[in-house]
C-alpha cells in the first residue's frame, strides 16, 4: 500500500458530483427561507445573483446553457 | 435656393468662423471630376486628405458654412491619433488635447471597477486623448486648405444624384442657386443622417435601443483628473447610467440617461438639466459649484449598417455607412479608420493601379469592422442600456455582486474601440509565412509601433504608399528583390524599403534603421536576417516572410492590388 492510498482512506469522504438527498433537502430548505427573506421584489434578483455565482463556480459556460435549457422546460 | 446660416454657432468657448461660401459663378463650368466627397465631417476630411496623399484631387462638399455645431466626438483613441498622424494633424491634437488611460466605475458610492488601458514604451501616443470635434474639424480643415489637390467648397449642398454606367451627375444647390457637376465616384461621407443614403433607398441593418442620453457640455473647474468616470444607479437618477469626462477649456461633458418614457423635448428644457446636473454634482461631492451651459443634446445607442458600402459610383464612409452606440468612443474613431482604408483604395482605383475589385474589398474589410464592433458594443450597449427585463435583472445582479465579488467587475469594461484586423482580406498574401510566425502583427493586423529614439517611431515612416520592412545585416538589398521593387515602382505603384538592422546604410533601401539591441526583431517575432513584412498604405500588415524572395514579393503585390 502507497502512502497515497493511505492518506485517501483516512481522510474525508471526497464530495460526488452531486447532491446526496439530505443534502438536496438542506438546499431546498434554505433556498426557500432565502426567497422569502428577499421578498417579493428582490427574488429574481437574488436568484440571478446565485445563478451567476453558481455559474462561475461551475466553471463550464455549455454546463450553465444546459442547466438554462432544462429549467426553461415545462414552466 | 440653399441657404445655409450666416451666423456663428453660440459656443462659451469655441469661436466659430463662418466662412464664404464657393459661388459657381465666381469659378469657371465645372469640369468632370475624379472624386465628389460629400461632408466635410471626420470621415470626409481624412478621405480628402488620403486621396491628396494619393495624389488624387477631389471636391468636398460642405452644406454648411462652418464647423460643426458642439463638441460631438471628444475622445480620440490611439489608432485614430495614428491615423491622424498620417494626414498631418496629431501634433496639433497632441498639443492641445488632453491624455488619458484610465477608467473608473462606480456602484453605491464604492469605485467597483478601474479600467487601466495599457500605454507601452513604444507608442508614441496615449491610449486616449479628449479634444472637442470642433478642434479637430479645425486642425483637418487646416490641413485641407494647405493641399492643392482639395476643392473644398463651403455652402454648397449635394441635393440630387442620378448615376448611369461609370458616372454620377450631381445637381448642387447653392446660396445663388444650383449648379451640376459630373464624376466619376462620389463619396458619401454625409453622416448618420445621410441624405444620399436615403435618397438611395438603403437600408440598414441592425439594432436600436431604447434608452435615450442626453449630452450635456457644461464649463466647470472640478479638482478631478482627466480619467473617465461611470456612475450606475445613483440614488438620483435609479436604475440608469452616468458618464464624465474632462475636455479641454475647463470644459466637462455630463452624459445621463433619462427615466424610461421621458421625451428628449422633456429632458431638454433647462430647468430639467440644470436639476439634474447639479444633483450629479452634489453626488460626486462637487455640489455648489459654479457652472454654464455650453451644448446640450440627445442621443440613443444604435448598432445599425449597410451590408455593403458600394452602390454603383457611390462610395459609402462614417456615420453615413453605420450608426455606432457612443459607448466605447467608435463614431469618429470608427470613421477615421473607413476614411483611411477609402482613401488609399479609391485612389489606387482612380491611379489604374488596381481594379474596381479593390473597392469590392473596401466594402468588405469595412462592413467586417462595423459588423464586429456591432457584436463588442451591443454587448456594452445592453450593460449600459438594458433593452428588457430579463438584461436589467442580470444587468443589476451584476451591480450587486459587484460590491463583494470580484469575478463579475471586468463586465463593466466595455470595450473600446480598437483597429480591425482585416485577417480574411483578399489582400493578404496567400503563399507567405504568416502562420509560421511566432509574434509580431499577423495579416491583416495594424503595424506594432517601435521607438527608435526619444522622439523617433516607427509609424513616423510608414504609409502614404506600401512599405517593404527587410530585416538585414547585411550592406545591400538583394539585387532580385530591388528588381521586383523597381518595377514596381515603374508601374506607379508607391512602394518604400525600409531595411532594419543592419549598422549602416543599406543599399537599395530607402530607410535604413539600426536594431543593435535586436528589439524591433524581438516585437516583430523575426529570428534571423532575410523576414520581411509588406504594409498596404493603411499600414496594415498584408504579408510577412521568414525569408523573403523575389517571386514572393511580387506574388504579394500582385495580390494586394487586385486588377
Amino acid at each position: 500500500m502507497n502512502p497515497t492510498q493511505t492518506t485517501a482512506m483516512t481522510s474525508e469522504p471526497t464530495p460526488s458530483d452531486t447532491l446526496s438527498l439530505p443534502g438536496l433537502e438542506d438546499v431546498y430548505d434554505a433556498l426557500a427561507s432565502a426567497i422569502d427573506q428577499a421578498g417579493p421584489d428582490k427574488a429574481e434578483l437574488f436568484l440571478v445573483k446565485l445563478a451567476l455565482l453558481n455559474a462561475q463556480q461551475l466553471g463550464s459556460a455549455s454546463l450553465v446553457r444546459e442547466h438554462i435549457a432544462v429549467a426553461l422546460k415545462d414552466l | 435656393m440653399h441657404q445655409p446660416t450666416t451666423e456663428a454657432r453660440p459656443s462659451i468657448y469655441y469661436p466659430y468662423q463662418v466662412f464664404a461660401p464657393w459661388l459657381p459663378s465666381a469659378h469657371p463650368p465645372p469640369a468632370r471630376q475624379r472624386v465628389v466627397i460629400a461632408g466635410s465631417g471626420p470621415a470626409g476630411m481624412v478621405t480628402a486628405l488620403e486621396l491628396a496623399r494619393h495624389g488624387v484631387p477631389s471636391v468636398v462638399l460642405e452644406s454648411e458654412l462652418q464647423v460643426s455645431q458642439g463638441s460631438r466626438a471628444i475622445v480620440f483613441t490611439r489608432r485614430s491619433m495614428e491615423i491622424l498622424q498620417q494626414v498631418g494633424v496629431a501634433q496639433r491634437m497632441s498639443e492641445q488635447g488632453l491624455p488619458w488611460r484610465f477608467g473608473n466605475s462606480y456602484y453605491r458610492g464604492q469605485r467597483v471597477f478601474r479600467m487601466e488601458a495599457p500605454h507601452d514604451s513604444d507608442d508614441r501616443y496615449f491610449p486616449m486623448l479628449n479634444i472637442q470635434q470642433q478642434y479637430m474639424e479645425e486642425y483637418l480643415l487646416d490641413a485641407c486648405a494647405a493641399q492643392p489637390l482639395i476643392d473644398f467648397r463651403w455652402g454648397n449642398k449635394l441635393v440630387q444624384i442620378r448615376q448611369e454606367e461609370g458616372v454620377a451627375h450631381l445637381q448642387i444647390d447653392t446660396p445663388e442657386g444650383p449648379y451640376a457637376m459630373d464624376t466619376d465616384w462620389l463619396v458619401a461621407a454625409d453622416g448618420g443622417r445621410s441624405e444620399i443614403r436615403t435618397a438611395l433607398g438603403l437600408k440598414m441593418e441592425g439594432a436600436s435601443y431604447e434608452g435615450f442620453f442626453v449630452i450635456a457640455d457644461i464649463r466647470i473647474d472640478l479638482p478631478l483628473p482627466t480619467e473617465r468616470l461611470a456612475f450606475f444607479d445613483p440614488d438620483w437618477n435609479p436604475g440608469n447610467t452616468i458618464l464624465m469626462h474632462r475636455e479641454p477649456h475647463g470644459i466637462w461633458r455630463v452624459d445621463y440617461q433619462l427615466p424610461p418614457g421621458e421625451t428628449p423635448e422633456q429632458a431638454l428644457r433647462p430647468a430639467s438639466l440644470k436639476a439634474r446636473i447639479d444633483a450629479q454634482l452634489a453626488m460626486i461631492g462637487h455640489a455648489g459649484i459654479p457652472w454654464e451651459m455650453d451644448w446640450s443634446s440627445v442621443y440613443s445607442a444604435r448598432t445599425l449598417t449597410l451590408p455593403d458600402y458600394v452602390h454603383g459610383r457611390v462610395l459609402f464612409t462614417g456615420d453615413a455607412a453605420h450608426l455606432l452606440p457612443i459607448f466605447g468612443v467608435r463614431g469618429a474613431n470608427t470613421a477615421f479608420q473607413d476614411a483611411q482604408a477609402l482613401g488609399w483604395q479609391l485612389g489606387c482605383v482612380v491611379k489604374g493601379l488596381a481594379g474596381e475589385k479593390l473597392l469590392a474589398n473596401y466594402s468588405a474589410e469595412r462592413v467586417g469592422a462595423a459588423r464586429e464592433i456591432i457584436d463588442e458594443a451591443g454587448k456594452s450597449t445592453r450593460f449600459m442600456t438594458p433593452p428588457s427585463r430579463g438584461f436589467r435583472l442580470l444587468r443589476d445582479a451584476v451591480l450587486s455582486l459587484s460590491l463583494s465579488q470580484s469575478f463579475v467587475r471586468p463586465l463593466y469594461h466595455w470595450r473600446t474601440s480598437r483597429p480591425h484586423e482585416y485577417s480574411g482580406s483578399v489582400l493578404n498574401s496567400t503563399g507567405d509565412d504568416n502562420a509560421l510566425f511566432n509574434a509580431g502583427p499577423a495579416h491583416g493586423a495594424p503595424p506594432r509601433n517601435i521607438r527608435l529614439s526619444a522622439d523617433d517611431f516607427l509609424l513616423d515612416h510608414l504609409g502614404g504608399g506600401f512599405d517593404l520592412l527587410y530585416f538585414t545585416e547585411a550592406p545591400a538589398l538583394p539585387e532580385a528583390l530591388q528588381q521586383v521593387v523597381a518595377g514596381a515602382r515603374a508601374r506607379g505603384v508607391p512602394l518604400k524599403v525600409i531595411a532594419v538592422g543592419a549598422p549602416g546604410p543599406v543599399a537599395g533601401a530607402d530607410l535604413s534603421l539600426p536594431d543593435a539591441r535586436g528589439h524591433f526583431r524581438q516585437r516583430y517575432g523575426v529570428p534571423a536576417s532575410g523576414a520581411a513584412y509588406l504594409l498596404r498604405p493603411d499600414q496594415h500588415v498584408c504579408a510577412r516572410w521568414l525569408t523573403l524572395d523575389a517571386h514572393r514579393l511580387q506574388a504579394a503585390l500582385d495580390t494586394a492590388l487586385p486588377q
